[in-house]
Order: structure tokens, then C-alpha cells, then sequence
């Protein structure tokens, strides 16, 4: 164990005070784990417990009843099947939309640009319950409003900035030259986007899938204004739970609720290092 | 492809996206505003007028409106402000010259980013309940006696519960912005700073903090807006008085007396204003970074 002496350690400034910075820094780690353990702890414990009552610090018995209780309930089900779907979605037409609007916004430079960027971020910008407000008259007159179809078109308003801001990202980066390298050679357009810009563009458009899925997966407002009140997904449960249930009741929907996100980021973790912005749930 | 047919192809790639966003996205702001001037056809209204935002600001309301105003204020403000400082401890802490951040450390923030605000909000509701888990361990401890001993922290008037969701919600999302600034630039400065005898205070209070704050501010400032339109933590974590803006406004909206779905509407574009204006000044913050 031979240890590369450069002098650099044993400069004047590794004191006592650098190592109580150390210990700071080391709370400071900590507290960041437990900013994200902490929370699904807390709704384990309380999912995970019967007849827990208050001076009581630990359950006197541990039983998987609530969450098997969430599970087994057709409410729930239908509430599950119902987020996946319509998130599942969302993604899809957010990635297919958004993937062309992007390429040509990152790689083209032309009259109207910045006009037609603009417009596409402002979304973003305004807040979500002006958004519903305004559309749920609209969609009324429609027909769109109390179905699944309304509620995934007014989820895709807000979850497509955030998917053509990820993807942005890529092609302001990208090299067309590949692309036109594989044309000369005799592929055909399909081929070119299968072999050549799915693998280039590949993280950055999970990320956008990603994003598009957590905003639209998380989303209560919009569904409350434009669903309302037939579209149940999870989050119009966990809402109606939170102001009626027992605890163990809303613990258990509040986990099945956390842990496709938590999924979806661990399949996707990968392309997150790799490429680009951190997950950004707001803006 | 023809020199000719480029333009077409591009605002053919466009189409899609500019569609929804501009046809969804436009009406709604149009037949928002349309309302909130008391343009309603379906009750017959078709006049526009300025009742509701003079109702809002001045008449009934409006006694709701402002004190509303405040406490969004005061909650986004508070929050925006503890998280700006969490986000920065917790950044320079994980950018160390030793030991540097970790994949898992990444991980870990970017998981609190993903997990819904409201899964938060419900394991922070019962976590400082006046029965929750910390109301029972500080019985444990002898700290008190009764669940009424417990101080009110979640539900209560001040919005406390709302501040504390918004800091440990935040801190992540601020921390990935500073990383971010400090991964690109931090090390060379920091160094020269060592080299010339600068102390590691001195270097974290005159090297990281210049380099990092246009970053954290302009990101401080989405947080602002963000918290500031936000509905469900407020409708989780609240009390019926003050309620937050957006609490408020969807109350209205959703109250069966037509008229006062033009209220509602007229605080959202007050709201929209509000953010519409800090997110300009993020923006030019950005710029001159």
C-alpha cells in the first residue's frame, strides 16, 4: 500500500477546521439520503403497520394488509391502469411530436424561430391552473372534457415543453454529417434514423420520455378541470384519501403512487449520467 | 431534397407541436381572459367588463384576495429563500475536492426530483401530524405529554408545512443547478485560491459563491414561480384561512354560482402576471450570466 507523497497533503491547510468541515459535510450527506429515503420510510412504516396508536414510537404489528388491501381493490386498479394509460400516452405523443419540432429547431437557424421556440416554452411558464381554467369551457363545448382523450391532450400541453427542452438539448449538439455519411453510402431514410440517429439521439430522448411521463404521472390539477371527477387516476384517489382516510390507507396509495416514477428513473438513470439536464420537474 | 422544398419540410417538422401548443394552449389563454371579463355566452353574458378584477382587488373578494396574495407571497418567498441556502450547502458539500459526488449521490437527488409532490406531502402530513411519528417520539423523549402538546407544524395558519415540503423538495432541484455550474468551472479557481494561500472559507465565500449565484438565483427564481402557482401542497398542507392564490382561485372557479367563476379567473391572471414578471427577470438574470 504505497501511498504517492506530492507534499500538497500536508499543506497548512488540512487544520482542525478542515476536519470539522468534514463532519459538516458528511451531515450534510446525510441529510440529502435522508431527504429522499425519508419520505418512502415514513409511508412504509405507516402502510406497513396495524393498529398503530400514539405513544406508540414503533407498530406493535407489522402486516402488508393496507397495501395488499390498495392492491387487491378494483378502485385502485382501475386508478393505476388509468395513470399508466394515460401518462404511457402522453410520452408517446410527446416524443412524437416533439422529436421533429426539436431537430429543426436545434439544427436549423431560420425566420421565425425564436418566435415558434418561444411559443412552444410558454406552457412552461404560465401556471397550470390558468391552463385548465381556460381549457375546461373549451373542452366542454368539445366534448373532451370527463374522458380520458381530453385529459391526455390538456397532460400533452404541459408535459411538451418539457420533452422539446430535453431533446433541444441533444440536437443543438448533433452532427447531421454521420447522417449524411450513411445517405451517401446507400441507406435509406428508415435505416438512417434506426441506425444513426436513434443511437446518437438515444439518452437524450429517454430523458425526454422521462420527463414527459413524471409531469404527466404527477399531474392533479389538470385532470381535476378537465376530467372532472370521471377520469380517476391515482392522484384524485390519494387527494380523496388524504381528506377521509385512516393513515395506513393513505400510506399504501401514496407508495403505489411514488414507485413507477422511482422505476421509471432507475430505467433511465443511465441515460440521465450520460447526457444532459437534471429531471426538472417544474420551470 | 430541393433548395425550394427546405422551408416547407421545416415548418412541416414544426406543425405538430406548434399545433398543440398554439391551438390548446392559445384558446385557453383567450377564452381565460375572455372570462375573467365576465364573457360567459353560456349564461348569456357577452359583454366584456372589468367586474371581477374590481370585485377581486377591492370589493368583496377581496377581502379574501389579499390576504391570499400575502400568505403566497410570504410561503413562496420563504421557501424559495431556505432552499437557495439548503441547495447551496448541499452542493458544496457534494463537490468536494476528496471525494467528489458520486453516482449514487446523483441518483439520490435526481430520485427526490421524480417523486410526485404530492407522495411528499402525504409522508410529511403524517410524519408531523400531532399524532405522527415525531409527535410520538418527542413523547418518548418526555418532551411532551399529549398529542395537544405538539406544536401544530403541518395544517397550520402560517403555512408552515408548505414552507418545510417546498425546502426539502427544492434543495435537490437548486443543488443539480449549482453542480452543474461548479462541475464545469469550480475546480481551476478553486485551486488557484489554494495555491495562493486562501483558506477553505475564504474560498467557498469568495470563489464558489460569485461563480455559482447568477446560476442560483435565476433558479431561485423559477422555484419562486413555481411555488407561487402551485395548487395541491397548499390544498394537502394548508388551512381554510389563509388559503394560498391557487387554492383559492379553484375554489371559485369550481363554485356552482357562475358568477364567480369570472373571480376565479381573474385571480389566475393575476397569478399568471406574477409569474409572467419573475420568470422575465430569471431569464434576464440567465442572459448576463
Amino acid at each position: 500500500m504505497q501511498r504517492l507523497d506530492t507534499g500538497y497533503e500536508q499543506l497548512p491547510t488540512r487544520t482542525a477546521r478542515s476536519c470539522s468541515s468534514t463532519v459538516v459535510r458528511l451531515a450534510l450527506r446525510a441529510g440529502l439520503y435522508a431527504l429522499v429515503i425519508g419520505p418512502i420510510a415514513v409511508l412504509a412504516l405507516y402502510a406497513g403497520s396495524s393498529g398503530w396508536f400514539f405513544p406508540e414510537v414503533l407498530p406493535a404489528s407489522w402486516s402488508f394488509d393496507p397495501i395488499a388491501r390498495q392492491l387487491a381493490s378494483p378502485r385502485t386498479r382501475e386508478a393505476l391502469a388509468t395513470s399508466l394509460g394515460v401518462a404511457g400516452a402522453v410520452t408517446l405523443l410527446a416524443l412524437l411530436i416533439g422529436l421533429p419540432a426539436a431537430r429543426t429547431l436545434g439544427l436549423r437557424r431560420f425566420r421565425g424561430r425564436s418566435l415558434a421556440l418561444l411559443l412552444l416554452l410558454l406552457p412552461n411558464l404560465v401556471p397550470l391552473i390558468a391552463t385548465g381554467m381556460g381549457l375546461n369551457i373549451l373542452f366542454l363545448h368539445l366534448g373532451l372534457a370527463g374522458n380520458a382523450l381530453g385529459v391526455i391532450l390538456v397532460h400533452l400541453v404541459s408535459a411538451l415543453p418539457y420533452a422539446i427542452l430535453a431533446l433541444l438539448g441533444v440536437f443543438a449538439r448533433y452532427d447531421e454529417g454521420y447522417e449524411q455519411q450513411a445517405l451517401t453510402l446507400g441507406a435509406n431514410p428508415l435505416r438512417v434514423f434506426w441506425h444513426v440517429m436513434l443511437p446518437l439521439a438515444g439518452p437524450g430522448i429517454v430523458v425526454a420520455a422521462l420527463f414527459a411521463f413524471l409531469v404527466s404521472w404527477s399531474q392533479y390539477v389538470l385532470t381535476l378541470l378537465i376530467g372532472g371527477g370521471r377520469v380517476i387516476t391515482l392522484p384524485m384517489l390519494l387527494f380523496a384519501a388524504v381528506s377521509g382516510g385512516n393513515p395506513a390507507t393513505i400510506a399504501a396509495l401514496a407508495l403505489i403512487f411514488a414507485v413507477p416514477p422511482l422505476v421509471a428513473l432507475a430505467l433511465t438513470a443511465h441515460a440521465l449520467v450520460e447526457g444532459t439536464a437534471p429531471v426538472g420537474q417544474h420551470v | 431534397m430541393t433548395r425550394f422544398g427546405e422551408p416547407i419540410r421545416r415548418w412541416f417538422a414544426l406543425a405538430p407541436a406548434l399545433f398543440v401548443t398554439g391551438l390548446l394552449f392559445g384558446t385557453s389563454l383567450v377564452y381565460g381572459l375572455g372570462q375573467s371579463f365576465g364573457f360567459l355566452p353560456l349564461i348569456g353574458e357577452t359583454s366584456l367588463r372589468l367586474d371581477a378584477y374590481a370585485d377581486v382587488l377591492g370589493g368583496s373578494a377581496g377581502r379574501e384576495f389579499w390576504p391570499a396574495l400575502g400568505f403566497s407571497l410570504w410561503v413562496s418567498g420563504a421557501s424559495t429563500f431556505l432552499a437557495a441556502g439548503g441547495a447551496l450547502l448541499v452542493a458544496v458539500a457534494l463537490s468536494d475536492r476528496r471525494t467528489p459526488a458520486r453516482g449514487a449521490e446523483m441518483f439520490a437527488l435526481n430520485a427526490n426530483l421524480a417523486l410526485p409532490h404530492m407522495v411528499w406531502a402525504v409522508a410529511l402530513l403524517l410524519l408531523l401530524a400531532q399524532s405522527g411519528l415525531v409527535a410520538r417520539i418527542a413523547a418518548a423523549l418526555g418532551l411532551i405529554s399529549g398529542p395537544s402538546e405538539f406544536p401544530v407544524l403541518v395544517r397550520d395558519r402560517y403555512g408552515l408545512g408548505i414552507i418545510l415540503h417546498y425546502v426539502g423538495k427544492e434543495i435537490p432541484f437548486l443543488a443539480l443547478i449549482v453542480l452543474a455550474v461548479l462541475r464545469t468551472q469550480g475546480r481551476a479557481y478553486d485551486q488557484v485560491a489554494a495555491t495562493l494561500g486562501a483558506g477553505w472559507w475564504q474560498r467557498r465565500l469568495r470563489v464558489t459563491l460569485p461563480l455559482v449565484l447568477p446560476g442560483l438565483a435565476a433558479g431561485a427564481l423559477l422555484v419562486f414561480a413555481y411555488v407561487f402557482s402551485a395548487y395541491e401542497v397548499p390544498a394537502l398542507l394548508g388551512v381554510r384561512y389563509p388559503r394560498a392564490l391557487a387554492v383559492l382561485a379553484l375554489d371559485y372557479f369550481l363554485n356552482p354560482d357562475l358568477g364567480r367563476r369570472a373571480e376565479g379567473m381573474a385571480i389566475s391572471v393575476v397569478m399568471t402576471l406574477v409569474v409572467v414578471g419573475v420568470a422575465g427577470t430569471a431569464r434576464a438574470l440567465e442572459r448576463k450570466a
